[in-house]
């Protein structure tokens, strides 16, 4: 049967991989190359890059960091952050990333998820929403820029309309949890997978072994995304393997 | 050499540069003339099947697909290149495929469950094949190993004897098959990382 993934995060920065607590405070983790490198000899599913370099200008960075790794390791690579024109789609699909995922730009224009289904297929289209709890409700809001600017729709219904959208994945993280290592936020990710059909990546607040077996138990995550406890060997991803295999989850080892 | 089909669709680059990594060449082409000169021939494919179908008419790559096919040469299909081969695929309405391997291309049903969660679509990650019937580009490949699938398609050749593997998604499906020099498979052998390698390497080798 289909085996849950584990997906590590490399937030890059001007080449390098950072890591941010809620959305600032940048640390140094590393070249995402040779982090890449050692995700896949872990055992790793999939990796995600997520450019988080504003300008413009830098988007040859990425597109570098790309190459380099498709060249290294073979399995699915995801790319997010900053894509906002088939072009720049296109550009990372032929540097050797399987999906891209798109985030602001599908708030601004929902046509340009469509569009992008519609070229190059909705596998290879991820749509990444940022959401956050409304305070005191069992509601969440879909921000962009990064978590900086909240847009008032509904994380849950915005999911569906991607979905209708044509988009293949929903990468979900909750920006109440991220950096916390509390936990991901399980009711959010749990409403988002009962309403659409496609997989859903459950993001933000691993800080244990623990989160990632609730994360696809309690939540119904198809993949569970992690950075920190994977960057700073907290764990490996073949020890976070171990543990959900001891508790029944199917993964791949 | 080997040449791989490009009809503007999809990352081809990922499979050219598997194939580098195991120390074969392989070019990227979009010149029938140069498949025809290839002694092995890959088509890829990722997207809808309508366009891939169209690309490759618009191409010039039917008649050169056929021609190397019937001449025996080693050919290997991967996700949408192996569901082309088929008569018809049900995706976007009805669309005709190259009829090499008789047989059609549905869509998951909606609604599986499996322990109580509903069945995603499309299947997306590693699942596991079984080997039926072993081609020799599993040569050295385990039983139940597990590959990278990305899919909401899959085939039913009316004849199962060219069934190499099948997987399990709610139902049974074939996710790999063999006939005389044909060999496809429904998942991606250049993102399944050793294992997809091994694959790829003995297809070079064959």
């Amino acid at each position: 049967m289909l085996t849950k993934r584990i997906i590590p995060c490399l937030d890059v920065k001007g080449g390098r991989v950072v890591k941010g607590v809620q959305f600032l405070e940048l640390r140094d983790a590393g070249d995402p190359v040779e982090i890449a490198e050692r995700y896949d000899l872990e055992g790793a599913d999939e990796l995600t890059f997520l450019d988080i370099t504003a300008s413009s200008d830098e988007r040859d960075t990425i597109v570098d960091v790309v190459r380099r790794t498709a060249e290294r390791v073979f399995m699915p690579l995801t790319v997010g952050g900053g894509i906002r024109t088939v072009d720049d789609i296109r550009r990372l699909l032929n540097a050797g990333a399987d999906k891209t995922s798109i985030n602001t730009a599908a708030v601004h224009n929902p046509e340009f998820v469509k569009e992008a289904a519609e070229r190059f297929g909705s596998q290879c289209t991820v749509v990444a929403i940022d959401a956050r709890r409304v305070s005191g409700e069992k509601r969440w809001e879909v921000y962009t820029h990064g978590g900086r600017n909240s847009t008032g729709i509904d994380a849950v219904e915005w999911a569906a309309r991607m979905e209708a959208y044509g988009s293949g994945e929903i990468l979900l993280t909750s920006m109440d949890c991220d950096g916390t290592k509390n936990g991901y936020d399980i009711e959010l990710t749990r409403a988002v997978v009962d309403a659409v059909s496609i997989p859903v990546i459950a993001s933000g607040g691993v800080g244990n072994l623990e989160h990632l077996y609730d994360g696809f138990t309690a939540a119904g995550a198809s993949a569970c995304l992690a950075a920190s406890i994977f960057h700073y060997r907290e764990h490996t991803i073949g020890e976070a393997k171990d543990y959900l295999r001891s508790r029944g989850v199917e993964v791949r080892i | 050499m080997i040449a791989i089909i490009d009809y503007g669709m999809g990352n081809l680059r990922s499979v050219q540069k598997a194939f580098e990594k195991i120390g074969f060449e392989a070019v990227v082409t979009d010149n029938p003339k140069v498949v025809l000169e290839a002694e092995k021939i890959v088509l890829p494919g990722v997207g809808a099947f309508r366009d891939c179908m169209h690309n490759l008419e618009q191409g010039g790559f039917v008649e050169t697909i056929l021609k190397v096919i019937k001449e025996g040469r080693p050919f290997f299909g991967i996700c949408v290149g192996m569901q082309l081969l088929f008569t018809d695929s049900t995706e976007f309405g009805l669309y005709n495929g190259l009829n090499i391997i008789p047989g059609h291309v549905l869509r998951f049903p909606d609604q599986m469950t499996v322990n109580g969660e509903k069945l995603k679509v499309p299947q997306m990650g590693w699942n596991q094949i079984s080997i039926k019937n072993r081609p020799p580009v599993f040569k050295n490949i385990e039983d139940k190993s597990n590959v990278y699938f990305v899919h909401s398609y899959y085939v039913t050749p009316d004849d199962s004897s060219v069934v190499a593997t099948t997987t399990d998604y709610g139902m049974e499906f074939c996710s790999s098959l063999w006939k005389d020099n044909i060999v496809a498979t429904q998942f991606h052998p250049e993102k399944s990382q050793t294992v997809g390698l091994k694959i790829l390497k003995n297809f070079a080798e064959l």
